[in-house]
């Protein structure tokens, strides 16, 4: 094993040290700027932030450095409301959207896991299709319904559901509609694949023993599924709470998700330091959810090593 | 499946799909439409396309959009597929952690996020923003779908090929390139894939690490989107989408025959 391992060394290296490197210089450093940034004060200059750490200036250019660091942007977003309302707000529609696409992703993942054998990649390549195109489409294909003049509003009065045009567009249930859309095969494809490892046997044994179907599903099925809603539930969790395009597209201009709120700051106020305050505690607020997502893939895909 | 699916199984998997392709399937009908009302049907029209060529802003959009996907998608799937192999082969490693670490977090940390920091990165580092930081901006995130795709299909082979080429005296990196890479080949092209349609497909990351000059097809239509809607947008929606649908079917056919040629060879053996 030992000569192997010397043999592999050289090759082995530059297979790790290429990603790693990468990944070190292209996503940790530029969290650790960040950082940096959200202590900064924001200054009409270029970058608009102080102070700029000099490397030439060495030590007493980083005392220097230090000592000019501020709580200031985190202050200012624990005393206004409209940065917690706007957490707040992200959290709550990604926990309701959630809650809505496991309750329409389960019956969905379940209906393809009973399917005959030969249906289901065909049902699995229909679910992944739409994600394949562009998620900026999928949320312009719902502007057109919902839209005043839409689709949506033209049915409903021909059936005479609705006597007037009702505005669909710009509000929460616009914003939920397209979360769940969008969001719908990350829910789907986890659920289908933990519900179509399961053995077959179980459920039989349960029946022959007389126990109803109900009973069956809820003391047999969904247990053994649950790995699967845990890997969904993540996946749409996390993403959702920073969503950007959908609540900017389709959502109204009362509350703002804090993904807009970064956006905000950053494009329209060029307030840097605010905006990457709220992304140090938009991380800070997702921490738990993401290592919970972290040990998930390290043991589906590591064999929990 | 033995028992056979209910009725209720049924139902919920075609209202699903019905969910799924409704709106994309409206917003296709109504890029035909010759009237610019969204509500009212004027027939059939290719004017929304005829308009679309001589929209040189959208064009232009679109190339840039398309050098970028392809560059960023074959540098993701290098580093991505590096990645997967030393996450699945090498065991521990010094760092391991942090680099598993680094290589899940992308898929789910908002895009709001790697998108600022990643612009704060390059204007500490004072480099000219465009093109090339959307391709290495692109590059970071999708790599690490590509290595999931590889790492799943590495952990799922047997590996006593590998072992054996080994004990009879190939040198690791033959092997590598002889049997593990042919192995997984066909999930190095379902990550380029991915990683090509990610990258064609993203609007936050892009629109933050972009510059003068470097104007890809979602920052355009985005831009477009938020004054209304509009047909030529719909145009457009419709040739990405027969692209997108095109080159999937076509790449699950591929996989397909590869895959009834192996099975074939396999009985012919047999025999």
């Amino acid at each position: 094993m030992s000569t192997q391992a010397n043999r592999r060394n050289w090759g082995a290296r530059l297979v790790l040290l290429l990603p790693y490197l990468w990944l070190l210089v292209f996503f940790l450093v530029p969290f650790v700027i960040v950082l940096k940034i959200s202590l900064s004060q924001t200054a009409l200059a270029l970058p608009p932030y102080v102070p700029v750490f000099d490397f030439a200036a060495g030590w007493a250019g980083l005392v220097e450095f230090t000592v000019q660091l501020s709580a200031d942007s985190f202050r200012l977003l624990s005393s206004d409301a409209i940065y917690l309302l706007s957490y707040l707000k992200s959290l709550q529609i990604a926990a309701i959207s959630t809650i809505f696409l496991l309750a329409i992703g389960y019956p969905i993942a379940y209906g393809m896991a009973r399917a005959p054998r030969a249906w289901q990649p065909p049902l699995v390549m229909a679910v992944v299709l739409p994600f394949w195109t562009s998620f900026l489409i999928r949320i312009y294909a719902w502007i057109n319904i919902l839209q005043r003049d839409g689709l949506l509003n033209d049915v409903l009065t021909r059936l005479h559901v609705i006597d007037a045009p009702a505005a669909w567009l710009s509000s929460d249930t616009a914003i939920y509609i397209g979360i769940v859309y969008s969001y719908l095969p990350f829910m789907v494809l986890p659920l289908y694949a933990a519900l179509e490892k399961m053995d077959e046997t179980l459920l039989e044994a349960a029946a022959d023993l007389g126990c109803p179907r109900w009973k069956t599903f809820w003391l047999v099925t969904l247990p053994l599924s649950l790995p699967g809603v845990a890997a969904g539930t993540l996946l749409c969790f996390i993403p959702i709470v920073g969503e950007f395009v959908i609540p900017d597209l389709l959502g109204g201009s009362e509350t703002m998700m804090i993904g807009q709120t970064l956006w905000t700051e950053f494009f329209s106020n060029r307030d840097w330091p605010v905006a990457s305050a709220i992304a140090v505690s938009l991380l800070g607020l997702l921490l738990v959810p993401i290592l919970f997502y972290e040990r998930l893939q390290q043991r589906s895909l590591e064999g929990g090593r | 499946m033995r028992r056979g699916a209910s009725s209720f199984n049924i139902i919920s998997v075609v209202l699903g799909l019905a969910f799924l392709y409704l709106p994309i399937t409206i917003l296709v009908i109504y890029s035909f439409n010759a009237s610019r009302l969204v509500t009212i049907w004027g027939g059939w029209s290719l004017e929304w396309y005829r308009e679309l060529l001589h929209d040189d802003a959208v064009l232009q959009a679109a190339w840039i959009s398309l050098r970028v996907a392809v560059l960023s998608a074959s540098f993701a799937t290098v580093l991505g597929t590096l990645a997967a192999v030393a996450l699945t082969r090498m065991g521990r490693f010094r760092g391991r952690l942090l680099f598993s670490g680094m290589v899940y977090a992308p898929l789910v940390i908002p895009e709001v996020i790697t998108g600022l920091s990643l612009l704060l990165l390059f204007v500490a580092l004072n480099a000219d923003r465009g093109f090339w930081t959307i391709v290495i901006a692109h590059t970071t995130l999708t790599m690490c779908f590509v290595a999931v795709i590889v790492q799943s299909r590495l952990v799922s082979f047997d590996r006593s090929l590998e072992e054996a080429a080994m004990d009879l005296g190939c040198p690791p990196v033959k092997t590598f390139l002889t049997i593990t890479l042919r192995l997984i080949a066909p999930a190095i092209a379902a990550g380029w894939m991915l990683a090509f349609s990610l990258s064609l497909d993203d609007l936050v990351i892009a629109s933050f690490t972009t510059g003068p000059g470097a104007t890809t097809l979602p920052i355009r239509i985005y831009s477009e989107v938020r004054l209304g809607v509009k047909p030529e947008i719909n145009a457009v929606c419709t040739i990405m989408i027969a692209i997108v649908a095109v080159g999937t079917i076509a790449a699950s056919l591929i996989a397909k025959s590869g895959t009834a040629r192996r099975d074939r060879a396999a009985l012919g053996a047999q025999v």
